[in-house]
């Protein structure tokens, strides 16, 4: 399973994270300082994976961010790499031509379609069509609610 | 009261902040106006605060008085308040906080929830980071919508279920009836989930995985119908049908077939097909090889699928892609055990990689290439693995030097072969090396009884080049100390022999003494080394000179030293040549790790050193313990006897460690192994010089100690230099009766400001009519100067009877404790 997944710029600001287990405060501010400084040192051709403590950091940059997730032992880096690119696409096909100030702006957004993508570390659907119907479901939902309440979304 | 502010332009506003300052002044004015906004209870904007909160948590700033508003989110009937309240609910509020039990209510509810996203939310946020406890309660919700035909929501379920298992694996035995019909399912959501929960399930519970192992042949037919099924444009990527699946299809075969051969059997077909049959042009199709070859790699296949496998390997090794080389080097390093005949085909590769730019692929290359190392190919890959040193950056090469002693202790070809290699360690990345590599190589040098002179040339010359790496620099001083007349001597075979005067080495002994580069261990090295040149070398005065100054010295180890060496030339200069011999050979009993070096010689015989526990001691022991129970004081110590020549018990350890830090022989302080064994070999070699014995036993006069009923007992005395704490006395026992005395023992107890050691008597029999002696030694360390007493007791049968006496001897000479 994944331990965590991390988005931040290359200015080292955290745009996204997510945790699939249990950690103080501390411990998160802890991780995430000690892998950005490991991911953003390296060279621009090197390996995608690197080992840190006991996990497997499997990282891609996409423009300007990074996508960084940990793994355990017996995951597989590669298919990491594919779960970290369909991200990306699911992300690409909500926002339409994706950019770094949509997840910025809509970090809500986005941290939605991770949980309908993922779940306690696991790939939970594996059909990009079903992941986008789900959300646009889910937006009609939310829409319909405010518009019978008569106010703006937040 | 206005509306609060919209998200975006608070993101809008925080962003033009141009200092952390004013970030910080921004976001606390907000803050402030949240606060009050939740103290006045306000649901239309709650939302709305929550969300500015959570932004604000994600720059970094405290949002922990968000957390019951959350819970209130998630109360709320409206979807967007409870969309924001669960994610809120995950990033604010895991199971540390005090508040998080109070969402079960919540999550039960929307469990049950009419619309399915609301459902969605619930699980989500469930197995996401739900507390045991919360598990615990909701599990039976959790059961229940796994069962439903609802796809959307039972996939969540699944993977809800295997939270659930992680956190109180005692539960899992309520999901198995739900999982009966689980694969046979056509959504792809709900296979995926099912399969991570079934492999969780067999991973935790070997009932599980036997129960589960009848699903083989299914598993094997929905991983057939996707690599044989046309084109699915929703799961399809750069052509493979849901390689997720695939992998994740893969990965519970593995489990299932592991040790396992009818179920390895009933795979073999479709992992061969896989294996063969995917395109690899692209990461995807390379990942489910990887997969496909850990699979096959783990359970028993045949033969022939696992040279496919490494030869699979074997290819992403050459492949462009940085990361699937790395992988390969990884999945190599796992199988390299088992199949070490089948990596070595790739041995040549494998050594190439020591050349990436990448650091992770050096790093896998390296710790796969010492695995590779053997017998035969040991030169080939030292020279590589040696230049890879050369080159390789810092962080390498502690793990490599490490790697190189290892491997060429094992594997090294010839002696001069070995010492070379170490040297070149030594030379290229000498302040990298681990501590006790310096006993290693000394005590390596030491064996190479035909390599003295060459190892002391080459090491003399690399001292001349450079000074700093201290483990070199001590090892060459402690060489040259041993092998210096050696080396004026010109005697080397192995190369062209340099001409170098006595003068010329003690420069560059005393050069090291005052350089800034060495450290102080490195001082005390070159110390002892000039002065066992001074009975080597036929300059004394120069040596004689240096002692002296070292006195004075400030640091207090040389200092010890120097006027150590100093009262040997005034006091005991008869001693010296003794003292400073050459050292004998020393055996290793164990290697890698901490060595247990042991002293052979004609006498003695090689045992095991165990440090930790006492050998093994027969009936004395609890005979001592009668000795203190009827001497009945807390001031006796019991004695346990020891047989020559076992490393003496806890007491003598204790014994010997304060002689310890005496070294003599010029072996360093530092590794503590060494220095508990070399001190034996210094007690013992000191015992048995009878030059050493006659003169200090002259020193003190012997005594008698007990004469009663025919048996005499005389006690005559040794100090062991150079510790004035340790008497070393040695019993003799005669008999003037006219039967002999069979099984006599001797035992002794001391105070207990006292330790003391027995060795083994000569013979258990003393002869009747003074025709012999038994003799006995005793050591006994008096560290605070104490009056020597002792008390006694012997055992022994004459005549067939039985004779047992206690005795005390108080009238010990002033000389044997002062």
């Amino acid at each position: 399973m994944m331990r965590f997944l991390l988005l931040f710029s290359r200015q080292g600001k955290l745009r996204l994270q997510k945790w699939f287990t249990p950690l103080t405060d501390r411990e998160k501010k802890k991780v995430i300082r000690d892998v950005m400084a490991l991911v953003l040192a390296r060279p621009p051709r090197s390996c995608n994976f690197l080992h840190w403590r006991d996990i497997k950091v499997v990282y891609k940059r996409y423009a300007s961010l990074y996508f960084c997730t940990g793994l355990e032992d017996q995951d597989n880096e590669l298919l990491t790499l594919e779960v970290l690119h369909r991200y990306v696409e699911l992300l690409d096909k909500y926002f339409g031509n994706v950019c770094e100030l949509d997840i910025i702006f809509n970090f809500e957004k986005a941290y939605y379609i991770l949980d309908e993508f993922l779940m306690g570390g696991e790939v939970l659907e594996t059909s990009k069509v079903a992941v986008s119907v789900s959300m646009e479901n889910a937006d009609t939902l939310q829409e319909t609610m405010e518009e019978y309440m008569n106010r703006p979304a937040f | 009261m206005p509306a609060p502010i919209r998200l975006r332009e608070l993101i809008r506003t925080i962003r033009t902040a141009r200092t952390q300052a004013e970030e910080r002044e921004m976001i606390q004015k907000e803050c402030a106006a949240i606060r009050s906004s939740f103290r006045e209870e306000d649901n239309t904007y709650r939302c709305r605060n929550v969300a500015k909160l959570l932004y604000m948590h994600m720059l970094g700033y405290p949002a922990h008085f968000g957390q019951l508003e959350c819970l209130k989110l998630i109360a709320s009937q409206k979807f967007t308040d409870k969309r924001i309240g669960y994610l809120g609910a995950m990033l604010l509020l895991d199971e540390r906080q005090d508040v998080h039990l109070l969402m079960t209510n919540c999550i039960k509810n929307d469990l049950n929830h009419s619309t399915q996203y609301v459902q969605g939310l619930a699980l989500c946020t469930l197995g996401c980071m739900g507390s045991s406890e919360m598990c615990r309660d909701l599990a039976g919700e959790v059961e229940k919508l796994l069962k439903t035909s609802n796809s959307y929501l039972r996939k969540k379920a699944a993977l809800c279920a295997v939270h659930v298992i992680r956190k109180v694996p005692e539960l899992m035995e309520m999901f198995l009836p739900a999982t009966k019909n689980l694969l046979s399912e056509k959504n792809h959501g709900v296979l995926h989930t099912s399969v991570v929960l079934l492999t969780e399930m067999c991973e935790r519970s070997p009932d599980m995985l036997a129960h589960f192992r009848k699903l083989v042949p299914q598993l094997v037919r929905i991983l057939k119908n996707l690599i044989m099924s046309g084109y699915s444009p929703e799961h399809d990527v750069s052509g493979i049908s849901d390689p997720f699946l695939q992998v994740r299809i893969l990965r519970l075969l593995r489990i299932l077939g592991k040790s396992d051969d009818d179920s390895s059997e009933a795979m073999n077909d479709i992992l061969a097909q896989v294996a063969t049959n995917t395109e690899t042009s692209k990461n995807v199709g390379n990942a489910i090889l990887y997969e496909t070859v850990l699979t096959i790699m783990d359970i028993k296949s045949e033969s022939g699928l696992r040279v496919l496998a490494i030869n699979i390997l074997g290819r992403f090794l050459l492949n462009n892609d940085k990361n699937i080389r790395y992988v390969a080097l990884t999945s190599l390093l796992k199988t390299v055990q088992t199949d070490h005949n089948a990596v070595q085909r790739h041995r040549s590769t494998i050594v190439d990689c020591l050349k990436d730019l990448d650091v992770s692929i050096k790093r896998r290359a390296m710790e796969l290439s010492f695995a590779l190392v053997n017998g035969n190919n040991i030169r080939g890959m030292m020279k590589e693995l040696l230049y890879f040193l050369d080159s390789c950056d810092p962080e390498f090469k502690a793990d490599c030097a490490s790697g190189v002693f290892l491997a060429a202790e094992k594997y090294a070809p010839s002696k001069r072969w070995h010492i070379d290699t170490i040297m070149r360690v030594l030379t290229t990345a000498g302040s990298y090396v681990r501590d006790d590599s310096v006993p290693n190589l000394i005590q390596l040098i030491t064996n190479s009884v035909e390599m003295h002179a060459y190892t002391v040339q080459r090491l003399y010359k690399a001292l001349l080049d450079d000074i700093s790496q201290q483990p070199l620099v001590q090892v060459a001083s402690w060489c040259i100390g041993e092998y210096g007349d050696l080396l004026v001597s010109g005697q080397c075979e192995e190369e062209e022999p340099i001409q170098v005067t006595e003068d010329e080495v003690l420069d560059v002994l005393e050069g090291l003494l005052v350089s800034n580069l060495s450290a102080a261990v490195t001082r005390g090295y070159s110390l002892t080394a000039i002065m066992k040149l001074s009975t080597r070398f036929s300059g004394v005065n120069r040596i004689k000179k240096v002692v002296s100054i070292y006195g004075s010295s400030i640091d207090v180890e040389l200092q010890q030293r120097a006027v150590e060496y100093n009262a040997l030339f005034k006091k005991y200069d008869h001693m010296r040549p003794a003292l400073l011999e050459r050292m004998p050979i020393m055996e290793k009993s164990a290697s890698n790790g901490p060595t247990e070096i042991v002293q052979t010689n004609g006498e003695t015989e090689p045992s095991v050193v165990d440090s930790k526990h006492p050998p093994p001691v027969s009936q004395p022991a609890n005979q001592a313990n009668d000795l203190l129970d009827l001497l009945g004081g807390n001031d006796v110590v019991p004695v346990i006897q020891t047989t020559v020549p076992t490393k003496p018990a806890s007491a003598g350890g204790e014994l010997l460690d304060l002689l310890g830090d005496l070294s003599l022989s010029g072996v360093p302080t530092p590794a503590p192994s060494v220095a508990t064994s070399q001190p034996s070999f210094l007690l013992d070699g000191l015992s048995s010089q009878p030059l050493f014995n006659d003169i200090a036993a002259a020193a003190i006069p012997p005594m008698t100690a007990y004469n009663k009923n025919g048996l005499k007992i005389d006690f005559t005395f040794e100090r062991a230099n150079p510790n004035p704490n340790v008497a070393v006395i040695t019993i003799h026992a005669s008999n003037s009766t006219e039967a002999d005395m069979t099984d006599f023992v001797f035992q002794a107890a001391v105070p207990k400001t006292f330790q003391l050691q027995l060795l083994s008597p000569s013979s258990n029999v003393v002869p009747a009519l003074n025709q012999g002696t038994v003799t006995q030694v005793i050591r006994v360390l008096n560290p605070q100067k104490q009056q020597l007493r002792m008390r006694i007791k012997l055992t022994y049968t004459l005549k067939g009877s039985p004779v047992q006496d206690l005795a005390e001897v108080n009238n010990f000479p002033p000389q044997s404790w002062q």
